[in-house]
């Protein structure tokens, strides 16, 4: 059989999202103007929090070893992940459920091409985009604030290499998560289950300490890897170098190969019992 | 008048009805929206570990926690779903027709709706709340006093108001935009943030703080929160339960003004 060429498929998918996005134009800028805004009071909030503690006087101010400008950069990979997430894989993984509901997943299964592939990037939100340029903008303007750090060229290469490894870390929760649908024929809660499990990735893992605290970062590094996503590539840039944080690193790297087969794994199976509904 | 009542009645019982349909799913629901607390906990208490007196603009760590959960329950009853969306999704497509030929009040129908709805939504949602609430008992300072528990429940029940007659508001001005959405999405980021829903509004500077403070936004998430924790001084409380008051007031007038000025301009599109 005919191996189709699967970068010219996706290019094909975001050419025709463009265009679909550009056709419903105000819709499209209100998009932007709610992930920019979004995105803007979170920094708010946490500027506003570090100018509470800086205001009790004792002169530093740090969350859990993340001093300002070292936030601003965690915020930034946030966005910046969070953003790439949104871009390729929401629209997506929300269309699965209702492609199972409706029975229009027969015609994705019928097409000569991956099915996981097909469902996962048939959609590409361009909407994301303007949040990708601010958060490459608060790195720009963050990183320089920090206080006695200098970036070595690796880490500049390290950096993009494990936003792409959050990236697909969180894709495959949510590919795995948007796949339990096709077993339940319906999962409306999806989107809130998403939030609040990728909600502990926001913040900095330091900050799960203590009788609780310990457990849960052990669970959510090592068995569900969602602190690993923003953490890794958020120190990587924002701290100086440091032996220590090498196996986190590597960790980093497993956890992702090793998500991606399990989703792999989950979507095959719940394909499988596919009872193919109301077609 | 007996017959009206009856006509109420009805409405009321199928929209209980309606709402218990789906009950497994809610349960399951109410229960994860307390995971984000989790991580709040953490975070603060690393924020407060970095303060070197363990209070901020008034609040300790577990002043926050509290807040936080207490700001669960005021927006149990001050938030609204669907509501504005829905009233414009029905002027859009023609639906509201039914309000002009049948004998049933818009604002009345939808008011009554939204308390079965609620009703429901306190019976199942009560047991995960009294589990939360009693897990994290120790952030609580304990019961306030008499006159500020009171004015907690009542603030309360017209937080539930206030938000319904504003929401109902937003959702009538569809008779003169047909399309809400940008005016919704605004109004929800304002309302996330100055609600006091995200944290508590002392912590905005001067002259934000003061600004805020003259919205009626803070009364559907800090208001409740803050009687019960004593933030507000005795002098103003019952001021600021009258304020509350006549904003409630305020909106419930504006949107009945809405209704029959939206009605006299409303020539009948849709379906």
């Amino acid at each position: 059989m005919h191996r189709p060429n699967y970068l010219a498929v996706f290019w094909m998918f975001a050419r025709n999202s463009l265009i679909r996005d550009m056709t419903f134009r105000t819709n499209y800028i209100i998009e932007v103007i709610f992930g920019v805004s979004w995105a803007l009071m979170n920094l708010g909030f946490y500027t506003l929090i570090y100018r509470l503690m800086y205001a009790d006087g004792d002169g530093h101010a740090n969350i859990a070893g993340w001093s300002q400008y070292q936030f601003f950069v965690f915020i930034a990979t946030t966005i910046l992940v969070n953003s790439l997430v949104e871009g390729f894989f929401m629209a997506n993984a929300e269309e699965l459920s209702e492609l199972t509901r409706t029975g229009g997943l027969d015609f994705a299964l019928l097409k000569p091409i991956d099915t996981q592939f097909l469902l996962s990037l048939q959609r590409v939100n361009w909407s994301a985009v303007p949040k990708l340029i601010l958060a490459l903008a608060l790195l720009a303007y963050s990183i320089p604030r920090i206080d006695g750090l200098t970036l070595s060229a690796i880490q500049f290469l390290l950096y993009p290499l494990y936003i792409v490894l959050g990236t697909l870390i969180l894709y495959s929760v949510m590919i795995g998560l948007a796949a339990t649908s096709i077993w339940l024929g319906r999962n409306q809660s999806l989107y809130d289950f998403w939030f609040y499990i990728t909600n502990f990735s926001r913040y900095p893992m330091e900050i799960y300490e203590g009788t609780f605290g310990s457990p849960l970062r052990f669970v959510f590094t090592y068995m569900i890897p969602i602190l690993v996503v923003i953490n890794v590539p958020a120190a990587t840039l924002a701290k100086p170098l440091s032996a220590t944080n090498w196996p986190l690193a590597a960790f980093a790297v497993f956890a992702t190969v090793a998500s991606l087969a399990v989703s792999r794994w989950i979507f095959q199976r719940a394909l499988m019992s596919y009872r193919s509904a109301s077609s | 008048m007996l017959a009206r009542a009856q006509i109420w009645w009805t409405v009321f019982t199928m929209c209980v009805a309606e709402r218990l349909a789906y009950r497994g799913d809610f349960v399951l629901g109410t229960t994860m929206r307390f995971l984000p607390m989790i991580t709040q906990i953490f975070l603060w208490t690393a924020v407060f570990a970095s303060s070197s007196n363990g209070t901020m603009v008034g609040f300790t760590r577990n002043d926050i926690v509290a807040y936080y959960l207490l700001t669960m329950v005021a927006r149990a009853f001050s938030s609204m779903p669907g509501l504005a969306s829905g009233i414009a999704g029905q002027i859009r497509n023609g639906e509201i027709k039914k309000f002009l030929i049948q004998p049933i009040d818009l604002i009345g129908f939808s008011l009554l709706a939204r308390m079965g709805h609620k009703l429901v939504y306190y019976g199942v949602a009560l047991g995960p709340f009294a589990l939360v609430f009693y897990l994290c008992r120790d952030y609580f300072p304990g019961w306030p006093p008499a006159e500020y528990m009171a004015a907690f429940l009542l603030s309360l029940v017209l937080s539930f108001l206030l938000g319904f007659f504003l929401e109902a508001s937003l959702g009538l001005a569809g008779f003169w935009t047909l399309e809400i959405s940008s005016l919704l999405f605004v109004y929800m980021l304002f309302n996330f943030f100055f609600s006091g829903h995200m944290f508590p509004l002392e912590i905005l500077p001067e002259p934000w703080r003061t600004w805020v403070g003259w919205l009626p936004l803070k009364y559907l998430a800090y208001f409740p929160a803050a009687v019960f924790l004593e933030k507000i001084p005795p002098e103003q409380l019952w001021q600021e339960m009258a304020l509350m008051g006549a904003w409630t007031l305020f909106f419930m007038l504006l949107s009945r003004r809405l209704m029959h000025a939206g009605f006299r301009r409303y020539s009948g599109y849709g379906g």
